[in-house]
């Protein structure tokens, strides 16, 4: 009975905590449930991952109206990976961000960060989830204004400013995508995304689908961070509090990823995007610029957390490169790439938590001989770092191997060949960070530094665990990431 | 021990147990992985093991044939013999890196594929970069880094000539490679960087002497030895490697002449022992890949004898810079009996062990007719016995009394010394159980007059070229030139010859430098200010300018579409 109405406990069991946290007003409890929601998400996205695996495509209908005209949830395996992602990630963060917050947040302010924690869980679970278009929109609403609240909660105040900056910039690109979706409807009659996708192939009139076209292209990838609509993101990550770092960076741009990987690849389709219009060009030009561009911003950086944050739009770049290549390969790539660079960020971030929490900031030079005073959290970073520069045995090789071969199988020996050279790149400002920890002597007054709580090392450890293990193990991501990609190849045609 | 458990683990899991422990404890620990590893070595019956599946390849972590055991039996000894050369240092860095090290040379040379010899190729670069920096100075700290991307370069041009060599062959096996594809060429650049063909070879003499004292034991038993292997089993027989092999020999012994820092001296003569192992692997006939596994086996144990005695000299006298030393074997009379070993083996002396295996590859280069190459493997052993065997012991220990008095090596080194330097004679005297472990079976005898004969004549000649020039004080380095480590190519003092070749040299490298920095620079500058902190990329923007930003782009994709 309750089986069959996962797909919508899936989104309704955080958005309903939500409400009970503001009502109960306690920091603690809504901790509790914060975690207890984010677990109960993990277990219904695994369900539902494995019911997709067993028996297809899953359609629920909303209040039971049946779609096109009722709001359909639409669970197929390439969701299903997203869902596993963001609730995977969710539910380790949850735990981790009790004794981060309690350290960098007034006490009354903690049962609002929860509630916003869970509002953010249930919005991006709805983007992922959700088949209808303007449904889509109101949950990318919900995840972004939560969004702003957490940035802005903040205890460096420049919070304030880049909330703000991202509050504009998430509105504008928010109202694009709905403009996008007007025109749509416009040319169509229909929101629901399977329905619009079938109609799409027998509209003539192109034009106000070419603008569509765009304007989703615009307000997703500004939401992605795709270069150069990023400047929003640095700041943003760098500012928010560490638990909330985390939880972005290893989701929220990964879920408007699977939003563009959706548009283009189910609703518009392959012929339109990338066989009329220049897509697959402009988004390898604009990819490779985003892996260098970005990679060599992060060298420069003094602050670890800003550091990390360009090293996420560089490692967009490289998922938007996968889906730029449009082959099996390429795909592969970007796919698992969405998922290995959500446990790597995630476990590079969560441990910076650490840092921020024991030595107060997270700036580069105050992390002179950090090895000695936090062993653990150190080489769980350099671990974590081997996975994000592509070393075998972590997690990111396997992706960057996938986006190799991809590039390759098109003839484009040079793209290979920048794979391969960014990833030195990586190095370096990795490096950077191994450097300062290891060989650096600690700052006199630093000796008496203790090593994260371990309510905080534990979280982050597991997902440390979990670049190494899906480095060596790749059945899980891959399998989702090749069951994923038939869908988005298979749905072209 | 299990052969489904790979060699290597034992050493690397083994590393990462040393930092728990202390004293006593620590060394037997460290003591007792190695001969864990040889045990396990010794039992391992000829096949492939460990075998996993990887993004749908099968990788085989254990691979052995003769090929294999017998550079595996070679890499643990020597791992035993540097872990008691550097009980004294408690440095926990290094020890942890080289066991890490040793374990990951002996991981590439049981890999039976690409990826997992790509893996320990990288960590061997990884972990053995750490016994540089670990000198804790400036200058290591800067080699380090040059010596850690050069290595890793070496990595990616593998991993791109395993992707290359994977499409075109659909298999990942590390088997003969050749050069019939675009990958082969890849991957014998990454090989040649590893073994420091010429033009490659930088990283060896710049990073080695600066490694620290047992650091460079360490390093110079295992990277090049593992590109010898990697050769061996990937292009055996690629005529190529004959020429380049034999430029390897030749070249190196002029700079190692003029050349002050001995253990630099040694880098030298190292990349020259190493082209005869290129040569034999060139060649690629039984008895010639028989010499290369023979002369890498034997060459690691006196290469090491040599490093471990000048290493010695670094601890105690605190420079081994040539014109600095002198009449040392007055204080370290012990030390100064092991270096002679050493060098008489480098040297090929009849009954060490040099002899007995770089007598494998003249045969087989005579034999298959390279009349040329032989003559060139001619001269490089008598200017081997020239640097090596005259030069480093002479000037260090003998020469002209420096004054300097220090205490004799410590026990530790002494006991490492002493056991290598009876592994040397050892070989030298019964070759028999070497022979025994080679890829091939061998009937060949190295004591016969003819052998001995011509080896004696040439070192005869050549100890008798360096007491004229000795002499008449015309031999480098006694002149007063104390300042040789960057500086040497411009040098008038050395022989004409060298000093027309290094000019050359040194005039070809401003050229391209210049060049580079005329071209280049102007766009570092470009990227470093659009990059660093604070500049247009990196900066926050206002959000004028960012929604301005997101408007263009619209803008852009709605003409890009419509045109």
């Amino acid at each position: 009975m309750i089986a069959d109405h996962l797909p919508a406990l899936q989104v309704v069991v955080p958005l309903l905590a939500a409400p009970l946290m503001l009502l109960v007003r306690r920091g603690g409890f809504a901790w509790l449930l914060a975690t207890l929601v984010s677990w109960t998400a993990l277990a219904i996205a695994l369900a539902l991952a494995f019911k997709v695996r067993e028996a297809g495509t899953i359609s629920y209908a909303i209040g039971n109206w049946p779609p096109p005209w009722g709001i359909e949830y639409r669970v197929d395996a390439l969701n299903s990976f997203v869902l596993v992602l963001v609730s995977l990630v969710a539910s380790v963060v949850a735990p981790y961000a009790r004794a981060s917050v309690a350290a960098e947040l007034p006490r009354e302010q903690h049962y609002l960060y929860f509630t916003m924690f869970s509002l953010c869980l249930a919005g991006l679970l709805g983007i992922s989830i959700t088949g209808d278009a303007f449904n889509l929109f109101v949950f990318l609403e919900i995840s972004s204004l939560s969004t702003y609240v957490l940035i802005a909660l903040g205890r460096n105040r420049r919070g304030l400013l880049a909330a703000y900056q991202y509050l504009v910039l998430g509105t504008i690109g928010a109202t694009f995508y709905i403009i996008g979706v007007g025109l749509l409807y416009l040319m169509t009659g229909t929101l629901n995304l399977a329905d619009l996708a079938q109609r799409l192939r027998e509209v003539h009139e192109i034009r106000p689908v070419l603008a569509a076209l765009a304007f989703i292209t615009a307000g997703v990838g500004l939401k992605l961070a795709l270069f150069p609509l990023h400047f929003w993101l640095p700041n943003a990550y760098a500012y928010a509090p560490s638990a909330i770092t985390a939880f972005l960076a290893a989701s929220a741009t990964k879920v408007s990823v699977y939003v563009l990987l959706r548009f283009y690849f189910v609703i518009f389709g392959v012929p339109l995007v990338f066989g009329r219009l220049p897509m697959a060009e402009v988004l390898i030009t604009l990819s490779v610029l985003a892996v260098v561009s970005a990679s060599l911003v992060a060298v420069f950086q003094r602050d670890l957390k800003r550091m990390f944050a360009y090293s996420s739009v560089a490692q967009i770049g490289y998922i938007t490169l996968g889906m730029g290549l449009a082959n099996k390969a390429g795909l592969t790539g970007a796919v698992v790439h969405l998922f290995n660079h959500g446990i790597t960020k995630g476990a590079i971030f969560l441990l910076l938590g650490g840092v921020a929490l024991r030595v107060g900031s997270t700036s580069l030079a105050r992390a002179a001989g950090l090895a000695r005073t936090m062993p653990l959290t150190s080489f769980g970073i350099v671990l974590a770092g081997m996975s994000l520069i592509g070393i075998p045995g972590t997690a990111g090789f396997v992706s960057k191997w996938y986006l190799i071969l991809g590039a390759i199988e098109h003839g484009y020996w040079g793209l290979a060949l920048l794979l391969v050279v960014s990833s030195l790149i990586a190095v370096a400002y990795v490096w950077r960070f191994v450097e300062m920890a290891y060989f650096r002597e600690p700052e006199p007054g630093a000796a008496r530094l203790a090593e994260a709580p371990a309510s905080m090392l534990v979280p982050a450890w597991i997902m440390v665990a979990a670049c190494v293990y899906f480095g060596l193990d790749t059945s899980f991501p891959l399998e989702g990431a090749r069951s994923a990609v038939t869908v988005l190849l298979g749905g072209a045609r | 021990m299990s052969a489904e458990f790979p060699t290597a683990l034992i050493l690397i899991l083994g590393a990462l147990g040393v930092p728990f422990l202390r004293g006593r404890a620590r060394a037997a620990w460290m003591l007792a992985l190695p001969v864990l590893a040889f045990a396990q070595i010794v039992a391992l019956p000829l096949g492939e093991y460990a075998q996993v599946e990887f993004l749908g390849e099968t990788l085989v972590l254990m691979r052995a044939d003769r090929l294999s055991l017998a550079f595996g039996y070679i890499f643990a000894i020597a791992t035993l013999l540097n872990v008691i050369y550097s009980l004294h240092d408690e440095d926990t860095v290094q020890q942890v890196a080289a066991l890490a090290y040793a374990g990951s040379a002996l991981g590439a040379v049981f890999a039976g594929d690409l990826i997992t010899l790509f893996i320990y190729w990288e960590l061997t670069a990884v972990t053995s970069v750490a016994l540089i920096w670990a000198r804790r100075t400036e200058r290591s700290r800067r080699a380090a880094m040059r010596y850690l991307l050069v290595q890793l370069a070496s990595g990616m041009l593998l991993l791109a000539g395993a992707v290359l060599h994977f499409q075109a062959s659909a298999s990942i096996r590390f088997d003969l490679l050749g050069l019939a594809t675009p990958g082969g060429w890849l991957i014998l650049l990454a090989f040649g960087i590893k073994c420091a063909f010429p033009l490659l070879h930088n990283w060896l003499q710049d990073a080695y002497p600066e490694a620290t004292v047992t650091g460079t034991v360490w390093l110079s038993a295992f990277t090049t030895k593992l590109a010898v292997y990697a050769l061996a089993r990937g292009y055996a027989g690629t005529e190529m490697l004959i020429w380049i092999g034999a430029l390897m020999t030749a070249f190196p012994i002029f700079y190692a002449v003029i050349e002050n820092d001995l253990r630099r001296v040694l880098a030298y003569s190292l990349n020259n022992q190493l082209g005869f192992m290129v040569v034999g692997v060139g060649i690629g006939t039984e008895l010639a890949i028989n010499g290369t596994v023979a002369h890498a086996f034997s060459h690691i144990l006196y290469k090491a004898l040599l490093f471990m005695s000048m290493g010695a000299v670094l601890l105690r006298a605190g420079t081994v810079n040539g014109s600095q030393l002198g009449g040392l074997y007055k204080s370290m009379p012990w030390t100064t009996g092991f270096c002679i070993v050493g060098a008489a083996s480098i040297s090929a002396f009849p009954l060490f062990s040099g002899f007995i295996s770089k007598a494998l590859i003249l045969s087989a280069a005579a034999d298959g007719g390279y009349t040329i190459t032989w003559l060139v493997l001619l001269f490089a052993s008598a200017g081997v016995f020239h640097h090596s065997g005259i030069k480093i012991p002479y000037f260090a220990f003998f020469a002209h009394d420096s004054g300097i008095r220090c205490a004799e090596a410590p026990r530790n080194m002494l006991l490492a010394m002493g056991l290598t330097a009876a592994l040397c004679i050892g070989i030298g005297v019964y070759p028999k159980p070497l022979y025994d472990l080679l890829p091939y079976a061998v009937s060949f005898v190295p004591y016969t007059g003819a052998h001995v004969l011509t080896q004696l004549q040439l070192l005869l000649f050549s100890a008798l070229a360096f007491s004229v020039l000795m002499r008449t004080g015309l031999y480098p380095p006694e002149l007063r030139a104390v300042n040789l480590d960057s500086d040497w190519f411009y040098r008038r003092i050395a022989p004409a010859m060298v000093g027309a070749l290094g000019a050359g040299i040194a005039a070809m490298r401003l050229a391209l430098e210049e060049t580079l920095l005329r071209v280049g620079a102007p766009l570092v500058q470009v990227v470093l200010r659009l990059h660093a902190h604070g500049g247009p990329l990196a900066r926050t923007l206002s959000t004028g300018a960012m929604a301005l930003w997101i408007s263009a782009l619209l803008a852009v994709y709605l003409v890009m579409y419509y045109v």
